[in-house]
């Protein structure tokens, strides 16, 4: 009743053929599936609060409509695929000019929100703490602004390595996972967009 | 019984010594999933014997009314560290430490998939332990001495709010929580890609060991539930610190948000908690009761539907503030319906035990005791579901006496049964059956002495996180029979812990496979190498080991 | 001063009613209490019945297939992989049992929340406070604390009393098992209950929602009696203070204090809000939400510290001197 090994039982079941999902991928999907579950709290709270606020000022009297912040954003989830073509070709000059381009347009919605931000508080004298409106208002679009930071700061390691001569091309997967994130913040910022500048106002 | 030759390297006999300074940096430094796994049912441990100590004191000072053991700020702080501990520092790195430990030993892979981020996550959980702690010393900032917080590991808004929580008590509860919550989740995402993409060869999907599926919907229910506990956190420590007004009523803020979102993680938590119980006996019955599990399809759905179930019944909590009767009907609805997915695991461990031989060792024992206990606490929580019984029975007595059947009487006996069956694998030696025994005779009669009169105490209108009470209301009896069950848990605890002491000391060799067993981690050595398997495992059935011992009747020609 | 103290304290009124100490959730006395027995029982007859059987299966297996003693053959049992036909008997059962349930709880709940009022009723609000309950009448121009007076339901008059449930600070829940579950008092949300005692009587409850530090002593009591006596309670709780020029002195000591900050007593320069109203203070059984019956010795050890008896509670000593205390607590005590 001794068996000398555990061998494989048959032929068919080569260790070479056995083919399991690549862990990046699954572990960035799973990293995307919590952080939608914390994008949905905040969401369902800015919502919730809606028409809420005791007193002013209240959303239609100071908010703008954020157009080129939005184009932009949206945009570069078009210029980080035109990059990852580009580098999926191992074209490196193409990918650095796309790759850039990505990061450029990220910063300028990071700076649209800064300016808005500024007016918001020094002007309309809204802050965090001024009513509910304030509250949801920062820290729903203060979570997302928070990603695209992380998001910016990740492009330029990225960028930064590139331009220093690092064999980016051996990094594809990564860069496809910083891409995936990349992808991910855009598209929440289609639901903050929505929740925020067209129902809440 | 078969004995099998494997084709294991051997660890050479009487490794080096190592000094306190090396050992010491090849634990801190450690990205084994196996010292991990232990360092977290190590910690798990320790905050249980802390936890137990708080429950043991506040059972003392309820043991007769009107005492004065301890005052009401020290009895509300120690309701709260210990329900905070319990969930967040005991129940969670339980769920991970086996997870770490087990996964990769019973897929055959050499390791979790994200080895440095699993060292990440046990490390940020437990400065989060440590940063609740300290609350102890710095609770009350630089006013005054330590206070723990008080106010419930529920946190109710707005009692957590400024006005009503003055001092830092309740930002250490929630910092200290929400930083372990980040390692929760990563330790889940590491479990799930380590599921997914780790398999050894032929390790199909549906020849995972139950005991592998149950911590991969775990771990995907800690993705989708512990961010709105985070989230609430979040607003939490935002209202506290930048002035928001998220759960400040004078501003118009909801005090029921917070219920709603701690809820949304809270019930699932629970259904987290208990499923490394629920893989434990999945695998341990087998192997006492000699028959595969009996319907592991059903099994393996179950656990997948009480996970989706889960995620829609979380306002059983609340059916006490005031929601349309249509909103208590369909929670009450969805609360019931848990039961028929846990029902259907119940009766399917006990058809694996029937027709079986069933061998009644220490672990088993905890599987039985698990099952009759476990049962009780699902007709305990259907008549909590049922929403106009609940009203009476909410915040009452009866609800302590419920969940402590199902974490105690329910998971914290699975884990016992787990590490009277793995003990052997991790350290080479096996527990002593004979204080074994002792433990769980013990230890089951002093739990049901405690939990089941409670229950009664409930009934008779004994609210929870009352530090004290008048007499002449009904109580005392059962209060006073509770507290002398925690005579015989401590008792059963200790012999728990001399059974562990004396079995590193100098306990019986295990050997690699001392339960006759037909999952992975028993072929390899016992502790298993660095690197688990020398040679990577093919598996062809769910219970590789059986095909292996009985060529004749393999596994694999019914698959 | 000390004969006058225990002159008041003879005529502290004593409870006539009976009181109901055992909250026995088993023991309805009103409609939303009883509704909530019987499903109570119909679930225990339903939990017990499966508890017997699944208990009684698992235990059968554990004794009837444990290994034998004279078993060393190494013979494994029959490995049995499943049941499709049993497995769906004991998905589809569960199932079964579980739409009953659902149904009942959706009748139950409904005829709860839903009730129609009955003709007469009796609205009050109230409100809770760290750790306290404030209790005002506002068609009777009414307030007091802690122990809500009702009118019994008669078969023939059928009464009820509809409880608005606010919360100034933190949540709070109502709950008197025998008469009602809970409802909680939840601060910016409007909440209600109604209850209709069949008997007369003194019924105790708690709070039921952890709300800070003395939460075990936030304790509650609904009186019920007669409508007549309930009515004649409520003409005098409209009155205001005693103006009785003998204990002018005590009064003036009284008003001089801080207590008039947090204290009400109607007629008088009390006009505190954030404690209990005393106008009657004498009419009420208990100190403190219950935690001290209303005596004098304990009235007074109440005023001289209620931290002893009550530690934490926002009421603090107030170092008042011997002679202070005298005619505090003498003045109290006219507050009937």
């Amino acid at each position: 009743m001794a068996a000398s090994a555990i061998v494989p039982p048959s032929p068919e079941l080569l260790e070479s053929e056995w083919k399991t999902p690549d862990r990046g991928k699954v572990g960035i999907t799973f990293l995307i599936l919590t952080e939608t579950s914390l994008f949905t709290m905040f969401v369902a709270t800015y919502l919730i609060y809606i028409g809420k606020s005791l007193t002013g000022p209240y959303p239609k009297d100071v908010l703008e409509i954020p157009i080129l912040a939005t184009i932009c954003l949206l945009s570069s989830s078009g210029t980080i695929v035109f990059a990852e073509h580009a580098l999926e070709r191992e074209e490196l000059g193409r990918f650095k000019v796309w790759w850039l381009a990505t990061l450029l347009l990220g910063l300028i919605f990071l700076a649209y929100t800064g300016i808005e931000w500024r007016h918001l508080i020094y002007v309309d004298h809204l802050t965090i703490s001024t009513n509910l409106f304030g509250t949801t208002f920062y820290s729903l679009v203060g979570l997302h602004a928070s990603h695209v930071i992380v998001g910016a700061v990740f492009l330029t390691l990225v960028l930064v390595v590139t331009l220093r001569g690092f064999p980016i091309a051996t990094q594809k997967r990564r860069v496809m996972f910083l891409s995936w994130y990349w992808h991910f913040v855009d598209a929440v910022w289609v639901v903050v967009f929505t929740v925020v500048y067209i129902i809440g106002r | 019984m078969a004995s099998i030759d494997y084709p294991l390297e051997r660890p050479e006999a009487a490794p080096r010594e190592f000094s306190f300074s090396e050992s010491l940096y090849k634990w801190v430094a450690t990205v084994d999933h196996k010292r991990l796994g232990l360092m977290y049912m190590v910690s798990a441990l320790v905050f249980l014997v802390i936890a137990g100590i708080m429950a043991s004191v506040m059972r003392l000072q309820l043991a007769v009314p009107n005492n004065h053991l301890v005052g009401p700020a020290t009895f509300n702080r120690l309701f709260t560290m210990h329900g905070t501990t319990m969930v967040f520092l005991v129940g969670m790195p339980i769920v991970a430490g086996m997870a770490n430990y087990l996964v990769p030993l019973m897929i055959g892979a050499r390791d979790m998939a994200f080895p440095r981020l699993n060292a990440f996550g046990f490390w940020i959980f437990l400065f989060g332990g440590v940063l609740l702690y300290y609350s102890y010393l710095g609770g009350s900032g630089l006013s005054g001495a330590g206070s723990a917080p008080d106010v419930g590991w529920f946190a109710y808004a707005p009692l957590t709010e400024k006005a009503f929580s003055h001092g830092a008590s309740t930002d250490f509860w929630a910092l200290g929580v929400l930083v372990s919550g980040f390692g929760s989740i990563a330790s889940a995402i590491n479990v799930i890609a380590t599921c997914v993409s780790l398999r050894c060869p032929g390790m199909t999907l549906a020849r995972m060991p139950v005991f592998v599926w149950v911590m991969l919907v775990d771990a995907w229910l800690v993705l989708v539930v512990l961010p709105p506990l985070s989230a609430a956190q979040i607003m939490l420590l935002l209202d506290r610190f930048l002035g928001a007004h998220f759960f400040d009523t004078q501003f118009g803020g909801s005090a029921v948000l917070w219920q709603h979102m701690f809820w949304i993680f809270g019930h699932p938590e629970v259904y987290i908690l208990i499923f490394p119980a629920f893989g434990t006996l999945s695998e341990v019955i087998p192997i006492f009761a000699r028959k595969p599990i009996f319907g592991r399809p059903a099994m393996v759905g179950a656990v997948v539907a009480i996970g989706f179930i889960s995620l829609g019944v979380w306002a059983h909590h609340m059916f006490a503030i005031g929601m349309t009767s249509w909103s208590n009907t369909f929670f009450a609805a969805a609360s019931m319906l848990v039961g028929v997915p846990t029902g259907i695991k119940i009766f399917n461990w006990t058809a694996t035990m029937y027709g079986g031989k069933i061998r009644f060792a220490v672990s088993m024992m905890f599987c039985c005791g698990f099952l009759l206990q476990f049962l009780v606490a699902g007709l305990t929580g259907i008549m909590l579901a049922i929403a106009p019984f609940d009203w009476q029975l909410h915040d009452s007595y009866f609800v302590v006496a419920h969940f402590h059947f199902t974490l105690i009487g329910g998971l914290v006996f699975g884990v016992f049964a787990g590490i009277y069956y793995w003990f052997p694998k991790v350290t080479g030696k096996m527990l002593s059956e004979t204080l074994g025994k002792w433990h769980f005779w013990l230890f089951c009669i002093g739990f049901n002495l405690t939990f089941i009169p409670l229950h009664f105490a409930g009934m008779l209108g004994m609210p929870r996180r009352i530090y004290t009470y008048a007499a002449g209301r009904g109580w005392e009896s059962w209060n006073t029979i509770a507290t002398i069950g925690v005579f015989f848990q401590i008792a059963g605890i200790a012999c728990f812990a001399w059974n562990v002491i004396q079995s590193v000391r100098s306990g019986k060799a295990a050997g690699d496979d001392p339960w006759d067993a037909w999952t992975l981690e028993w072929a390899t050595t016992s502790p298993p190498p660095e690197y688990n398997f020398e040679k990577l495992p093919v598996v062809r059935s769910s219970r590789p080991l059986w095909d292996l011992k009985h060529p004749q009747d393999p596994d694999w020609k019914y698959d | 001063m000390l004969a006058l103290a225990a002159l008041a304290w003879l005529q502290s009124p004593t409870p006539a009613l009976t009181e109901h100490r055992i909250a026995n959730i088993f023991k309805p006395l009103a409609s939303p209490a009883e509704s909530e027995y019987q499903i109570a029982l119909f679930s225990f007859v339903i939990t017990g019945a499966i508890f017997v059987a699944v208990a009684g299966l698992i235990i059968y297996t554990m004794v009837r297939f444990r290994r034998r003693r004279d078993d060393d053959t190494r013979q494994e049992p029959p490995q049995v992989y499943g049941s499709n036909q049993i497995e769906a008997a004991w998905t589809v059962i569960p199932i079964l049992i579980v739409f009953v349930l659902i149904g009942v709880t959706a009748r139950v709940v409904a005829s709860v929340e839903n009730a129609s009022p009955p003709a007469s009723t009796v609205k009050l609000t109230l409100i809770g406070h760290q750790w306290w309950w404030e209790v005002q009448y506002p068609d009777f121009g009414v307030v007091t604390a802690n122990e809500i007076h009702v009118p019994v339901s008669r078969d023939g008059a059928h009464t009820a009393t509809y409880l608005q449930l606010e919360s100034v600070d933190v949540i709070h829940s109502f709950w008197v098992p025998q008469l009602s579950g809970k409802t909680d008092l939840i601060p910016n949300r409007d909440n209600f209950l109604w209850i209709d005692p069949r008997e007369p009587g003194v019924y105790l409850g708690n709070c039921a929602e952890y709300c800070g530090t003395q939460h075990a002593n936030m304790l509650l009591r609904v009186i019920a009696e007669e409508r007549s006596d309930f009515e004649r309670w409520a003409a005098e709780q409209r009155r205001p203070a005693e103006q009785d020029g003998q204990i002018g002195e005590a009064r003036a000591t009284f008003e001089s204090l801080s207590c008039v900050n947090c204290h009400t007593v109607k007629g008088t320069a009390a006009a505190g809000k954030f404690g209990p109203d005393l106008t009657h203070l004498m009419s009420r059984q208990t100190l403190g939400a219950g935690v001290l019956a209303n005596t004098g010795a304990n009235l007074r050890a109440w005023v001289n510290d209620p931290q002893q008896s009550k530690p934490g509670c926002f009421m603090p000593s107030m170092k008042l001197t011997d002679r202070e205390l005298d005619q505090v607590v003498a003045y109290l005590q006219t507050l009937k």
